[in-house]
């Protein structure tokens, strides 16, 4: 029935429904809730494509199971362009590894679209945790494996994931706090019942400025101008610690290129909007160059991301354990 | 204290410009009406209203999504009384005495004193916030896990006082609460469980869900089988406002649960939920003829109403004084001021004083709004209740299932909601109330989570629940309870089976 749908929806969309798409309102799924680093960033360059496109782009947060309920329904929308979905780094990279039953596949059953924006990783502690820098800190944390608490927001979430790099770059199993989402992951942090997180950094910024949690490095090859005194991971002594927690556009696979060409084109020219520019800037986002901003480009990169991110939870045994 | 009232007047000047107004008043109406509403929440309508909300100013808009939130806690308590359908786990302690109340023609004086105490209530929070945010953000501060566990703890034995008849049958519903909230993604490995497959499992059970559909459907058909308990409602409306008196004799509850609902809710991971439970189970204990309770006690609807209300006030303090949300929607209005560009922290007080004191200043103009809203439309509202059964259950059914979709866009959920309709008819023909088991359900996620973290951090030791101060004076408090509760209702269970 499904595929009889999405017949009717390829015979439909033809070259001439291309020149003039769209013609109705498009659905952007947020497959996490209002309000979230993701939905942020969809709603500020969502609202600017609409301008561009001249159709009302409606964000649907469609939630569940680490964002991959909305991925999937996503992936089996009908290719015309009228259900983009914003995918990220679990979504899009470590889904894979997290949910074996997964319904798609971020590398075939989308069509790339482009990188809209990420925000860094930061590894955070607690204010009185002993160690003052990131080099003191991988000191004590090697020292002291059994008795630090990590904190993360939850299996599967961006702030797990990254944690679990970090610590199988380090060689280290942690005790692990589970909590449900930052907010009471940070909560703890902040009052001091846990050591340390990695996380987004626009979960952190306000909470690092104020001082009432220290951070050690941000894990991008440059600094953010959100927390210009924060050193990269590279200068502190991590080079290899890179992590950025991206969100990029997608729609089903087999919508016509000259769709995804004209979406993708809108979303360009968002990302060059100074309004938009500042509005993430000011989240600490980092902006995709021009050159990052292609449909190849992120096929390219997700198919890198899987690869990169499913040997290492496997490894960790996210799964089952 | 002349800075408080720098402050303040700060606030005032802004929160009372023309346009500020406008959409705390818009805010409060809309609130009102989602409220109403049965299964349409804050939540659902905070995110779809987010993108209307772009091209104000921040303070403006928050002002007004704030007054949807609580704009919301007020008109939930109005489907709560009137129809008994509860559309937040805050108002299933209003259903109680509120909907007996409004069966024996009081549903007026009951809508009245719903709004009054909650007017008082936001009004004391308010005040609360503006002189003591920061000092009492310490206290979210002092809750770890083990707190918090020891915390659910106390809540779950209020389900026991909750409870009208037999304990144990309370004990077992709480007991199937705590079971179905473990429901869901294991937090800690990203495993299912009892999910059977279910990926619309995956996430849980909605606690919209689970209400609507033990509560709503439930009452529906309740009705539908004995048309004659309609009579009751339509025979005497009565006043249609408390008297002085109604309103001297309840002023205490409402107090208390002020007190109460005020405090829970600044903790994290929602505390406010607790709120009406521990005021209702006070008012309970303390009152000279307890037996009232659960047949239309104006103490029992006043108090806990106040309390839910002091609470969704406060709950204010953790987010703006530490940029932390303590529940989800929190977290919404922390993506509210993030996509204004203002990114909640500790230094929004200092940072943006307009948006800080503006806010706490439009908490109480929109409490005072929410009563002038209010008071006029208690008439109408009880009129709604002489609609006939033929044009009345198909629009709340039909509401309901409007309202449980736009929680996760999911037909499954309209569907689950029907099958725990069935169920709460059940419950109610073999005599369990439904009231303990959704406690335990909102608790015991919360339970589980926190007991896990305690132990995860304390290396496995249950030593630690009681060896942290304020964790075991709450277990303490929790056993004195749990003692003066069920002693009373084993005796006289045993002088009943000797009588037999």
């Amino acid at each position: 029935m499904r595929s009889l749908f999405v017949v009717a929806a390829l015979l439909g969309v033809g070259t001439a429904t291309a020149q003039t798409y769209p013609t109705r309102p498009i659905t952007m799924i947020v497959p996490f809730t209002a309000g979230g680093p993701t939905d942020v960033i969809a709603r500020i360059v969502g609202e600017h494509m609409s301008k561009t496109l001249g159709q009302q782009i409606i964000i649907e947060n469609v939630i569940g199971a680490g964002g991959t309920v909305g991925s999937t329904r996503g992936a089996q929308a009908a290719p015309d362009g009228y259900v983009l979905t914003m995918g990220q780094m679990g979504t899009h990279g470590a889904a894979p590894a997290m949910y074996p039953k997964l319904k798609y596949d971020p590398t075939t059953d989308f069509a790339p679209v482009g990188m809209a924006a990420g925000t860094p990783i930061l590894i955070v502690a607690r204010k009185q945790f002993p160690p003052a820098t990131l080099k003191d800190f991988i000191a004590f944390v090697k020292a002291n494996t059994a008795k630090v608490n990590e904190a993360h927001a939850g299996a599967g979430s961006v702030s797990f994931t990254s944690c679990t790099l970090l610590n199988s770059q380090l060689g280290l199993k942690f005790t692990q706090v589970a909590y449900r989402g930052t907010g009471p992951a940070l909560n703890d942090l902040v009052a001091g019942h846990v050591d340390f997180m990695c996380d987004q950094i626009v979960n952190l910024v306000e909470q690092v400025k104020s001082g009432n949690i220290k951070a050690y490095a941000i894990a991008t090859p440059e600094r953010s101008p959100a927390l210009p005194n924060v050193p990269t991971t590279k200068e502190a002594g991590l080079p290899e610690y890179q992590v950025t927690a991206w969100n990029a556009l997608f729609a089903p696979k087999g919508t016509p290129p000259a769709i995804v060409g004209k979406v993708n084109a809108a979303l360009d020219k968002a990302l060059d909007d100074a309004n938009v520019r500042k509005r993430l800037l000011d989240l600490g986002a980092v902006i995709p160059a021009k050159n990052e901003r292609t449909p190849a480009w992120l096929g390219t990169f997700v198919k890198a991301e899987v690869a990169r991110w499913t040997p290492i939870l496997k490894a960790a045994g996210a799964k089952g354990e | 204290m002349d800075t408080l009232l720098a402050n303040l007047t700060l606030g005032f000047s802004t929160a009372l410009s023309f346009q500020n107004l406008g959409l705390c008043f818009v805010g409060c109406l809309v609130g009102t009406l989602v409220g109403v509403l049965p299964g349409v929440g804050p939540i659902a309508t905070i995110a779809m209203l987010l993108p209307l909300t772009f091209n104000i100013d921040p303070t403006g808009a928050l002002i007004m999504l704030a007054g949807i939130y609580y704009g919301a806690q007020y008109g939930g308590s109005t489907t709560a009384i009137l129809l008994n359908v509860p559309g937040e786990a805050t108002s299933v302690v209003s259903t109680i005495d509120g909907h007996q109340m409004a069966r024996q023609g009081r549903a007026g004086i009951a809508l009245g004193l719903a709004a009054i105490g909650s007017f008082i209530a936001g009004s004391i929070a308010t005040l609360l916030i503006a002189a003591l945010a920061s000092p009492l953000t310490k206290l979210a501060l002092l809750f770890g896990p083990a707190e918090y566990f020891s915390l659910m703890v106390l809540g779950l034995t209020f389900a026991m006082v909750l409870a009208r008849g037999s304990v144990l049958k309370a004990a077992s519903m709480i007991i199937v609460g705590v079971l179905l909230s473990t429901i869901g993604t294991d937090l800690e490995t990203g495993e299912d469980r009892l999910t059977f497959g279910i990926s619309a499992l995956s996430d849980g059970i909605d606690f919209t869900v689970l209400a609507m559909g033990l509560f709503g459907f439930a009452e529906i058909l309740r009705n539908l089988e004995n048309p004659e308990a309609r009579a009751i409602l339509t025979t005497a409306i009565g006043r249609l406002l408390p008297s002085s008196e109604d309103m001297r004799k309840a002023l205490p509850s409402i107090l208390r649960g002020t007190g109460l609902g005020a405090l829970l809710g600044i903790l994290p991971g929602n505390g406010a939920v607790l709120g009406p439970f521990a005021s209702y189970s006070l008012e309970k204990k303390i009152a000279k003829d307890p037996s009232r309770f659960g047949k239309g006690a104006p103490e029992g609807l006043a108090g806990p109403e106040s309390a839910n209300n002091a609470g969704a006030q406060t709950a204010f303090i953790p987010l703006l004084t530490l940029g932390i949300p303590p529940n989800a929607v929190m977290a919404l209005m922390v993506g509210a001021m993030t996509i204004h560009g203002i990114i909640p922290g500790p230094q929004v007080m200092t940072r943006n004083p307009e948006l800080f004191w503006g806010m706490i200043a439009s908490m109480w103009i929109g409490n005072l709004m929410l009563l002038i809203i209010n008071l006029p439309l208690v008439g109408m509202w009880v009129r709604l209740l002489q609609v006939p059964y033929r044009l009345m259950f198909p629009a709340i059914l039909l509401f309901c299932c409007i309202g449980i979709y736009s929680v996760n866009n999911s037909p499954f959920d309209v569907v689950l909601t029907a099958l725990f309709g069935l169920v709460g008819y059940a419950l109610h023909k073999f005599g369990y109330e439904p009231a303990p088991l959704l406690l335990g359900f909102v608790l015991g996620r919360l339970l589980e989570e926190k007991m896990r973290q305690a132990l995860v951090i304390s290396r496995g030791s249950f030593a630690t629940f009681v060896e942290r101060p304020v964790s075991a004076g709450l277990l303490v408090v929790a056993a004195v309870v749990l003692v003066v509760a069920v002693l009373p209702a084993i005796r006289k269970g045993r002088e009943k089976a000797f009588q037999e």
